[in-house]
């Protein structure tokens, strides 16, 4: 499975990606394959502050539904839009073309504390 | 903590090696997809798939009280059946609930084959020999029978290679012994769980592996695909049939559940009394289908209300249908909101999902 080295990664299988202080976040392909095909996703904290490790959204596959966890405190800014209609897209790319949200993060500092590529393999056992 | 044993299917290995992702279910490890639960899915529906549901129990029962022990266990009519012909039945428990759904198979005048639900095997079987009064032989070939469901438009075509036995002359619901990629003996089964069409194949244990092999490469120029537990309960769910766990229990009446059509008051029964009540007065929940109309998925267990947000039921199961791209589910409500039609309203997430009774089965081929 594929970890990029450039992200960071969170226990509750969440990815980030840092740009200022402009995080996009996604969930990793360990995620995505657990979950198998994914359905739809369902975010509706565009605009609220939302504490790291809070839910900002839920992700339903055809089998389960699974919560989203705020990697890092931050304020969301939008919603990939193309997951609306091709909501496959986080299956098939997760870190790509699947993006889930962009965040203002808080304190851009937070990010160091995630765990590296190798740490998240570590964790969970890849 | 109890420490609990997966038992594995002689097939297990197969799964391994084609690579599926194996979940704990009713006791086994067992594949829950292969390749993605709607590409599994689409390819049942369209052409042709195989599952391995050898985690299913096989009962034997022989002997000249045969019928008369499953006449008094069973709720559908077992008199019905001759040489050749399967049953969809239930076994009522005392109270008129559910103890376990059920195939018989009538192999002869004195011997049937009951097939249940693996997470029921022991159950059963302590509920059947605890009525055995008569000394009927009972035999429990659970663990010795393989069980390979190949489902599909396709199917007939690829199992045809295998086999001189005429698949396309047999009825729904009517089975042959016959001879399946060399094998002698196989039962040949022209049921199935997901109103696809196709055969369920009964083989011993030693031979499911090359049987599996065999179906796999007779069914390539098909389009043959493995098919997980997962896209096995996508399919049901659109044809409306009840998974016991879900949708029927120990607590729920084959009435309330919509199988009164399995439930026959020409003989006794096990609380067929009780059962009888319930179809002359009615439930005060009924079993139904219903599909959402705005994008939220309903799961087992999520709250029914009406449009006042007061709580008329429970979901039972529910998914978003892969054939129809539409969320589908079935519940259990109090019986006015349960005319085809009816407005209910699925919380999910603390928020109510505008949802409507429909007619099942959600799917027509």
């Amino acid at each position: 499975m594929n970890f990029p080295e450039e992200l960071k990664y969170t226990k509750d299988h969440e990815w980030v990606r840092l740009d200022g202080d402009t995080a996009t976040i996604g969930i990793t392909e360990f995620a995505q394959s657990e979950l198998g095909d994914i359905v739809f996703v369902d975010i509706t904290t565009v605009g609220d502050n939302v504490d790291a490790e809070s839910v900002f959204g839920t992700v339903e596959a055809v089998k389960t539904v699974s919560d989203l966890f705020m990697p890092i405190t931050g304020e969301v800014l939008e919603v990939n839009p193309a997951l609306d209609g091709n909501p496959e897209l986080v299956n098939t790319d997760p870190y790509g073309e699947g993006w889930m949200i962009k965040a203002k993060v808080a304190n851009v500092a937070d990010v160091d504390d995630l765990l590296s590529a190798e740490a998240y393999r570590a964790l969970i056992g890849h | 903590m109890e420490a609990t044993i997966t038992k594995r299917t002689p097939l297990y290995n197969k799964h391994v090696e084609a690579g599926a992702k194996i979940v704990p279910f009713a006791g086994y490890d067992m594949p829950v997809s292969y390749t993605g639960i709607n590409a599994e899915h689409e390819a049942v529906r369209t052409a042709v798939g195989m599952f391995d549901v050898s985690h299913m129990g096989e009962f034997i029962v022989k002997g000249p009280g045969a019928l008369d022990l499953i006449q008094r266990v069973t709720s559908n009519d077992a008199s019905k059946l001759f040489d050749g012909k399967v049953q969809y039945s239930c076994l009522p428990n005392s109270n008129g609930g559910i103890i376990d759904d059920l195939l018989v198979y009538r192999m002869s005048e004195e011997e049937y084959m009951l097939v249940v639900n693996a997470s029921n095997i022991d159950k059963d079987w302590d509920w059947i020999v605890s009525q055995n009064t008569g000394g009927v032989e009972l035999k429990n070939i659970s663990d010795k029978t393989a069980l390979l469901a190949v489902q599909g438009p396709k199917a007939t075509a690829a199992l045809q290679k295998l086999t001189d036995v005429d698949l396309a002359s047999l009825e729904y619901y009517s089975f042959v012994r016959g001879t399946m990629a060399g094998f002698d003996n196989v039962i040949i089964s022209a049921t199935g769980y997901t109103g696809a069409g196709g055969f369920e194949l009964y083989i011993k244990n030693e031979n499911a592996e090359a049987l599996w092999d065999a179906v796999m490469e007779a069914g390539k120029e098909f389009g043959i695909a493995l098919a997980g537990l997962g896209c096995r309960d996508t399919l049901r769910l659109e044809m409306g049939f009840c998974l016991y766990g879900n949708d029927i229990d120990d607590t729920t009446s084959p009435i309330e559940a919509g199988l009164g059509w399995i439930t026959k008051f020409t003989k006794e029964f096990t609380a067929s009394d009780i059962i009888q009540g319930h179809k002359t007065n009615g439930t005060s929940r009924k079993l139904v289908g219903f599909t959402l109309e705005e994008r939220a998925i309903p799961r087992h267990d999520y709250e029914v209300c009406d449009a006042d947000g007061r709580v008329i039921g429970k979901v039972t199961s529910g998914t978003q249908s892969p054939s129809l791209k539409i969320p589908i589910g079935m519940a259990y409500v109090e019986t006015a909101f349960s005319k085809i039609d009816s407005e209910i309203y699925i919380k999910v997430r603390e928020k109510l999902s505008k949802a409507k009774v429909v007619k099942l089965p959600f799917y027509k081929a």
